[in-house]
């Protein structure tokens, strides 16, 4: 791309196309859907985290009068362990299955065994006792520590340790094992002058959507069924579900909802084939709303984790060698980002010798799904935490030992390529010289401690496949028709992409998300993907409908393509004075050829990786362990920022997310892993009176991938706030935080330890 | 999921008649903040039950300022509560214990009478009305009786009231001159939460400022709000000096009997109930005029 681009409305603060409906209350949601003669499903869910199902009786819930369905996992056709994508890793369709409708054990607390549908809502919830199971209870694995302990009990008997050489001959719920290097790690801290070492400890953590999952179906012999939904993924509802219930996809219609939330939680299934299959019993539609508990209980909540890390560094600084040993709690299945964070863990840093082990590990918890950036929060906690201790050993400042260390064109990373231009160096700058870096810390009231740290984050970001269609209407308008489902303001980028490529005001063009039947295939939005890839389809299809346009004043006038040019909404001839604009060309489409349009399905590759700086002040009350942050300031590399309020919306919404799981989010269980905080209420997301202003910094270090130079941005933001809060804590008090949350008995008992 | 009975007498006598009825169990809606949410969760019941409105009530939902006391309609909302200048004046502390409750929008509906009788060991209210001696007027079929707030909470969730019995007046009395009060209590974020620990403490001061009286109540530390009078008279007789205050610390972490749970440890909510009485003194002290 070209160097210092003048744009026209990228750029701008515009208004978001979904805007008006969202504040006045008329967008629909996930379960704004109803159909006529529509009944409703409920799951009947265990009260175990580890037992094994000996009998289910479904007769007293059947014989109900307003039950007209029941269903366990009997009901699923037979399934064949099958690996399928999802979101930005994979998972199983067995276990999917598994987890939709427990079979033979239940493997966490919550975990569905059977669901029924009712004329109701309320006969629906009342009919669900009359569903009896008996249990054989076996004891729960609720932790890393007992889950890889030699006599752990083991949650599925066929499941061996991938990743050895050899096949281990005894069952475990370890899943993989992975180990990734570079360099020689022994002689990098041979050269090392100092070495820091340490273990840190991460919660499961929710994601933390506003709007629980919801959906409603309607089952149709004839091939029209039909999903209405929230997801992130509408395609990938569809082909799971069609994989499930053994449909062919083209007999099942999707169509996303609007989402209140997802952050990753959003891209599989929990409700759909179920709420399906009901309606394939019943004859009937059904819908199905989870309750805020069942959301906590049974949908992914990210993996707790347990991170070794080792840095060693000369005296100057040079960090010699990084290494890290890794466990991720998948939850009952297999499949949790462990990978990533193997990957991400030191990716901020040009390191000859690198070594990250990593382990996948079952335990009786429910499954993870992803949560923005996934995998890297965690892994990148560790080592952030430990590069700030290295700084102090030193006696270095944390952000210049960063930028000596700092990865950038032409580092060779872990997980393969060697880094294009990356916006790291930037951020830091950025970050070195606001106003926010440059102030004092200032001194607390008595009774408090202030602590300042900083952080930088890492992630992938993805491309991949999307379909646009730009159709050109009558009058001169055009629809982008995309199939990205707008989590994040995507469909506001959409119309300003397509506004810039094809010079017409924003007003002129409508972005729309399809189903599933008409638009082609579109991979899930995820892995901060949609701007980059939906919007270099956006633009490719664009440039075709320009095109077009040329090709039809150029017939009218008959002259040639190459004799005309386009601006701002107008073809001129060349040569003379002849000129269309949009709206003449569209209106006389039917005598140059039928009406105009440009489409562009691609698979996008290239996605710039995005690297983030935050700084975080914070005061330690110190009689009570409560921590305030008092300034944050969030840094990033953006590329480009199309619509910049929105680009420091997610930079915002990531910091707060990740200052959560820092300071107060966590799953609490009791000793038979039932969850004892599954609401809002003690589940403690950050209220917007708990912090100040996130203040943003969005640099731009173009991606040479793109047409208009964006990275994508959604997720990188999640992954510094842990460290830069915890090491922060960690100054403040004067002792090391090694476990998360920093929540306040935490840190007081931190506090009275040091005294 | 339970069916709802709906009754909005407009008389204490009708009130008491229908809640006295044995006909299916009855409850009292005042706010309906606690009420709605603990029907609710009793999803799989198929019980019916009577909610009996009383905020049509006259006088049940109003705050009289007497040469006495202050009489308040126990239905009162805490936003009006809270509005109300002159209640202020006298009782900052109850005022600032009603304003923590929930958030802005539940605090319109939420009321006094109903903090107190659903009888949580962590409402926000109990503790600042038992430093301020306030006292619970309960009519019932037999006629009516007077119950301080430190004796009608009687354990967790359950308090004196019998059935057919309501809560018609709370009565605060007139604090004595140079007395002031304060309630504060802990929670790991800063509003819509339910107290970790919660501690109301009033004192009354002399001109030279030495405590002459003083009541002290925690919260969320024991099975119901418990005054501490050993608290207290640590601080009685002092200047509310840095010896008697760790005195008066020291004092309501060993009357606290808390249990650990998913809002703290035992251990935690021991040591920052002092730590609140503390800091709740030294306010209350603050505020006492000249």
């Amino acid at each position: 791309m070209s160097e210092a681009r003048e744009f026209k409305h990228i750029g701008q603060r515009t208004i978001r196309p979904d805007g008006y409906d969202k504040v006045t209350g008329r967008a629909n949601f996930g379960a704004d859907l109803s159909l006529p003669g529509m009944i409703w499903g409920k799951i009947h869910r265990s009260p175990h985290a580890h037992a094994k199902i000996l009998s289910i009786d479904t007769s007293k819930a059947e014989a109900h009068p307003d039950v007209l369905a029941v269903v366990t996992a009997s009901d699923f056709p037979a399934i064949q362990s099958e690996t399928i994508a999802v979101g930005e890793g994979s998972e199983d369709l067995f276990d999917l299955t598994r987890n939709l409708l427990a079979a033979d054990k239940v493997l966490y607390h919550g975990h569905a065994v059977a669901a029924l549908a009712a004329r109701s809502e309320r006969a629906a919830a009342e009919a669900l006792s009359l569903i009896e199971v008996q249990y054989e209870v076996l004891p729960p694995v609720l932790d890393l520590r007992a889950a890889m302990a030699d006599d752990a009990p083991v949650l599925h008997q066929d499941m061996f340790t991938e990743g050895y050489d050899k096949k281990p001959e005894k069952p475990s719920n370890v899943a993989t094992r992975l180990e990734a290097k570079i360099g020689d790690i022994e002689a990098g801290f041979a050269a090392a002058d100092v070495i820091v070492e340490r273990e840190f400890y991460t919660p499961t953590a929710h994601q933390g959507y506003i709007e629980p999952h919801a959906c409603t179906v309607r089952y149709d012999e004839n091939g029209q069924s039909m999903i209405w939904c929230s997801t992130q993924g509408h395609f990938d509802v569809r082909a799971r579900t069609a994989k499930i219930l053994d449909m062919d996809q083209t007999s099942l219609k999707v169509i996303a909802s609007e989402i209140g939330g997802g952050f990753g939680g959003k891209t599989t299934v929990y409700l759909e084939p179920v709420a399906l299959l009901l309606s394939k019993k019943s004859g009937c539609p059904v819908k199905m709303v989870m309750q805020r508990t069942e959301v906590f209980i049974a949908t992914g909540p990210t993996s707790a984790a347990k991170l070794w890390v080792k840095v060693g560094a000369k005296k100057d600084g040079k960090i010699t060698a990084m290494q890290g040993r890794l466990a991720y709690e998948a939850g009952a299945f297999k499949g949790s980002p462990m990978m990533p964070g193997v990957m991400t863990m030191f990716a901020p840093y040009d390191v000859a010798n690198v070594c990250v082990e990593g382990f996948d590990v079952v335990v009786n918890k429910p499954k993870v799904a992803a949560y923005r950036a996934p995998g890297a929060p965690q892994a990148e906690f560790a080592a952030e935490m430990l590069v700030s201790e290295l700084a102090d050993q030193l006696a270095m400042d944390p952000l210049e030992l960063r930028l000596k260390n700092a990865a950038r064109e032409g580092t060779q990373t872990l997980y393969g390529p060697k880094l294009k231009s990356v916006g790291l160096v930037a951020c830091l700058e950025a970050v070195k010289n606001s106003p926010h870096y440059q102030a004092p810390l200032g001194t607390p009231q008595s009774g408090k401690v202030r602590g300042r740290a900083l952080a930088s984050g890492f992630w992938f970001n993805m491309g991949g496949q999307s379909s646009v269609v730009i159709n050109m209407n009558p009058d001169g308008t055009g629809t982008i028709v995309e199939g990205s489902p707008d989590i994040g303001g995507s469909r506001a980028s959409m119309q300003m992409m397509a506004a810039e490529a094809m010079e017409l005001p924003i007003s002129r063009l409508k972005p729309i998300i399809a189903d599933t039947d008409n638009v082609p295939f579109s991979a899930t939005t995820g892995g901060s993907r949609t701007t980059y890839a939906t919007g270099m389809a956006v633009v490719e299809a664009a440039q075709k409908v320009v095109q077009q346009l040329k090709e039809r004043a150029a017939a009218l006038w008959n002259l040639t393509p190459e004799q005309v040019e386009y601006a701002d909404g107008v073809v001129h001839a060349k040569q003379g004075d002849d000129q269309l604009s949009v709206r003449e060309i569209c209106q006389a489409a039917e005598k140059t050829g039928g009406q105009i349009s440009g489409q562009a399905n691609i698979n996008a590759r290239g996605a710039g990786p995005g690297f983030a700086v935050h700084v975080c002040d914070l005061e330690v009350d110190t009689d009570t362990g409560k921590v305030d942050v008092i300034r944050y300031t969030a840094s990033q590399d953006a590329g480009k920022a199309i619509h910049p309020g929105y680009v420091e919306g997610q930079l915002q919404g990531g910091a707060v997310q990740g200052i959560g799981w820092a300071l107060n989010e966590e799953y609490i269980f009791d000793d038979q892993g039932v969850m004892e905080n599954s609401g809002f209420l003690d589940y403690r997301i950050p209220l917007a009176s708990d912090l100040p202003m996130i203040d943003t910094l969005v640099v731009e270090v173009p991606n040479t991938f793109h047409p208009y130079g964006v990275r994508g941005v959604g997720e990188t933001s999640i992954i510094p706030p842990l460290a830069a809060v915890g090491y922060a804590v960690s100054k403040a008090i004067g002792a090391p935080i090694t476990t998360l949350p920093c929540s306040p008995p935490r840190v007081l008992k931190l506090i009275q330890d040091k005294a | 999921m339970v069916s709802i009975v709906y009754a909005a007498p407009t008389s204490i006598q009708d009130a008491v008649e229908l809640l006295a009825d044995n006909a299916m169990p009855a409850n009292v809606l005042a706010g309906g903040t606690d009420l709605l949410i603990q029907t609710r969760a009793q999803a799989g019941s198929a019980e019916s039950r009577l909610f009996v409105d009383v905020k049509k009530i006259k006088g049940m939902s109003s705050a009289n300022m007497t040469p006495q006391g202050l009489e308040l309609g126990p239905s009162i909302s805490c936003a009006e509560f809270t509005a109300r200048d002159d209640i202020r004046a006298l009782y900052p502390g109850l005022v600032e214990a009603a304003g923590l409750i929930g958030s802005t929008q539940i605090q319109g509906r939420a009321s006094l009478g109903g903090n107190l009788c659903n009888s949580s060991p962590a409402a926000d209210t109990i503790p600042a009305l038992i430093v301020n001696s306030a006292q619970c007027v309960i009519v019932g079929t037999q006629g009516e009786r007077r119950v301080t707030v430190e004796d009608f909470v009687t354990g967790v969730g359950s308090n004196c009231m019998h059935q057919g019995e309501l809560l018609k007046l709370i009565f605060v009395p007139t604090p004595v001159a140079r007395t002031s009060d304060a309630y504060l209590r802990f929670i790991p974020r800063s509003e819509m939460d339910i107290a970790v620990v919660g501690a109301g403490v009033s004192v009354t001061l002399d001109a030279s400022g030495s405590c002459q009286a003083a009541r002290v109540s925690i919260g969320a530390v024991a099975p119901r709000a418990l005054l501490v009078p050993e608290a207290a008279a640590a601080l009685i007789g002092t200047s509310l000096d840095a010896a008697a205050l760790t005195a008066a610390a020291s004092a309501a972490s060993a009357a606290a009997k808390p249990i650990s749970d998913k809002r703290g440890t035992a251990e935690y909510r021991q040591h920052v109930v002092g730590v609140l009485v503390k800091r709740a003194t030294l306010i209350a002290a603050d505020r006492v005029k000249p």
